[in-house]
């Protein structure tokens, strides 16, 4: 068919798209703009070039939350992968109570950040939580969690009675409550994913592999894992861009003050949320949730170009 | 191996990992049965459980502590139910204290509690009035975009379309703080309109529609072209009506959007009238923070509602997010 000029699509289109113009591409343009002003509540301030992103780079508190986020995310994502996968793996093997199991691992992905925020904070609470409850059943003494601002690798290293120095202290146990807790989230989402991919994959290779005698592991480490391998890309992208908006967690379980003990939980889109509404500077906030946006990008695009060269 | 055994170490390993994602709702809702007092004792973890003495034949029943037993006589601490120190050092006879060992308490009335100390029934009611009219919007611009998108040709579409993908990779924090501002300016904090009506356009739920009105079969639509069927009832007509199961997944997934969704609602309102389930939840959790049980039930109360929506429709559910992550 011809393309010819008719009134009638553009009209079906237009409410979706005045939407998403309105409140989607303005305010992200917007923010690209403001991120060059001194922006308070009540209007525009002055111009300031780009002194809100050299003040950025110069704000600890600001690379602290970076670093943190990045923590989160290089814990997270493999974790989460591993485990979904494994999940996946398992529950492709079996045909009897497959829907129950599959559900049961579902549940966290439907239920609301903040009411598991809720959960998991008394889940790690030094007294009356549960996790301190199950450790304590392998013989490993009571916790802080939440309220330990020291970094796991200390931690761990100095039960050897070796000293890390500070820099490799890793992040604090308290991130990595938030941490256990965000895997947790994920893990319903990505082994469905998996799961999907898995079914997707030709009987025929595995039943060739018997023939040829391979094992069960060689099966799994050359046939599942190569040809699930654009499915391992797609949750890796998603949870990787998922994991670098973490809020809720930080603002339901840790505090008062909230990111704490000692910032060590302050992440990257609470740190945006602070500067911006706390604070109210609003042009500084958006400077660096544009800075979010570029890293976000950024690795979509690395992503997207391994995914070309690596999979099969 | 053995193949028997290959499957028993299987579901034993799916068990194992079952308990892990499904624990803290047992613990959530655990926790929510019982009274404060109980839980501070750490003793019983999964099942409302109390360990107390009462006196015999006392009605109500009297939960006391023994302090001293000195022969015939004892010192005790009268209780209230909640576990709660009423009178102190009270002298009783020894034969008359009764131990009662573990017995199972339910306490429902941590949710009448939660209820009288913050309005969640308004919260409730302000969840589903939001979530259903941002669903009704969503449903008619999508059906809308998708019809044209997946059935008619004209300039500009594909580009169109270029633009709602590249809007789904946008996280939602980077514009926040200019919505705020847009918000400002059109009068919409702290109102309803502010939101819903952005809200109306989903990204997903526009591309899923187009999926499916992709695969309806060409001839339908050129036996009701030769009728004279007119474009808009061509949709009203024969389209929806053919899309009753995709409507009921988009459905569930917005419903599931805005049942949950936090950032948003917590930065427009102010207004304790307005707030929705999330907002009231994550303000309660900053107010009460040592009433553990009642938190946990609050959070529970929060949780049910979705629960009962995924129990019901956990098939299109699961399916459609499946579908998500394989190419087409």
């Amino acid at each position: 068919m011809k393309t010819r000029w008719k009134l009638s699509p553009y009209l079906y289109i237009l409410p979706a798209l005045a939407l998403l113009v309105a409140f989607r591409l303005v305010p992200i343009v917007m923010s690209f703009v403001i991120s060059f002003f001194e922006w308070t509540l009540h209007g525009s301030g002055s111009f300031l070039g780009l002194s809100n992103y050299t003040k950025l780079f110069n704000d600890s508190v600001f690379w602290q939350s970076m670093m943190n986020t990045v923590w989160l995310v290089l814990f997270v994502v493999p974790c989460s992968l591993v485990f979904s996968l494994i999940f996946a793996v398992l529950l492709n093997q079996i045909k009897a109570l497959r829907g129950l199991f599959r559900t049961v691992y579902f549940l966290p992905f439907v239920t609301s950040m903040v009411a598991v925020s809720i959960v998991w904070k008394i889940i790690f609470n030094e007294q009356t939580g549960l996790a301190n409850k199950l450790i304590s059943i392998f013989g490993i003494s009571s916790q802080k969690w939440l309220a330990e601002a020291r970094g796991i690798f200390d931690i761990f290293f100095s039960g050897f009675g070796i000293q890390l120095p500070s820099w490799a202290g890793g992040p604090s146990q308290a991130l990595f409550a938030i941490i256990i807790m965000t895997v947790w989230k994920s893990l319903g989402y990505n082994t469905i994913i998996y799961l999907a991919g898995l079914q997707n994959i030709a009987k025929d290779y595995y039943e060739a592999a018997e023939i040829d005698g391979a094992g069960k592991f060689k099966q799994f480490f050359k046939i599942t894992l190569p040809l699930v391998s654009p499915t391992t890309y797609y949750v890796l992208m998603m949870t990787t861009i998922v994991t670098f908006q973490a809020f809720s967690q930080v603002f339901l379980m840790t505090g008062p003050p909230k990111g704490g003990p000692l910032g060590s939980t302050n992440l990257i889109v609470y740190y945006i949320f602070q500067k911006g509404f706390d604070a109210q500077e609003m042009g500084y906030a958006s400077a660096a949730a544009l800075i979010l946006f570029i890293v976000i990008l950024g690795l979509t695009i690395i992503q997207k170009h391994l995914e070309k060269h690596v999979t099969y | 191996m053995n193949e028997k055994l290959r499957k028993t170490i299987i579901y034993l390993a799916l068990i194992a990992c079952g308990l892990f994602m499904i624990v803290p709702f047992i613990w959530m809702i655990s926790t929510a049965l019982m009274s404060q007092a109980e839980f501070n004792k750490g003793e019983a973890i999964f099942i409302p459980k109390e360990n107390y003495n009462i006196i015999k034949n006392s009605s109500p029943e009297q939960k006391v502590i023994v302090v001293r037993t000195m022969g015939d006589s004892s010192l005790v601490h009268f209780l209230d139910a909640d576990g709660k120190i009423t009178k102190e050092y009270i002298k009783v006879e020894t034969k008359s204290i009764k131990n009662i060992n573990k017995r199972i308490s339910i306490h429902w009335d941590n949710f009448i509690k939660v209820f009288k100390k913050v309005p969640f029934a308004r919260y409730f009611a302000n969840t589903l009035y939001v979530s259903f009219l941002s669903l009704l919007g969503v449903l008619v611009t999508s059906a809308f975009a998708a019809y044209a998108f997946s059935r008619m040709v004209f300039r500009g579409r594909d580009m169109i379309f270029l633009l709602f993908i590249s809007m789904v990779m946008v996280p939602e924090p980077i514009y926040i703080i200019t919505s705020y501002l847009l918000l400002d300016k059109l009068a919409w904090l702290d109102t309803y309109r502010g939101l819903i009506i952005p809200w109306w356009v989903n990204v997903f739920t526009v591309f899923l529609f187009r999926q499916h009105f992709k695969s309806l079969p060409k001839e339908l639509f050129d036996a009701a072209s030769i009728d004279g069927c007119s474009t808009f009832s061509m949709l009203t007509k024969i389209i929806l009506p053919l899309s009753k199961p995709v409507i009921a997944t988009a459905s569930v997934f917005s419903i599931i959007g805005s049942w949950n969704s936090f950032m948003w609602p917590l930065v427009m309102t102010t207004k304790e009238e307005l707030r929705l389930l999330q907002v009231g939840l994550s303000y309660f959790n900053a107010e009460a923070s040592a009433q553990t049980t009642l938190l946990m039930a609050a959070s529970t109360f929060s949780i049910v509602p979705i629960l009962i929506l995924f129990f019901l429709a956990q098939k299109q559910i699961i399916e459609s997010t499946a579908k998500t992550g394989l190419k087409d």
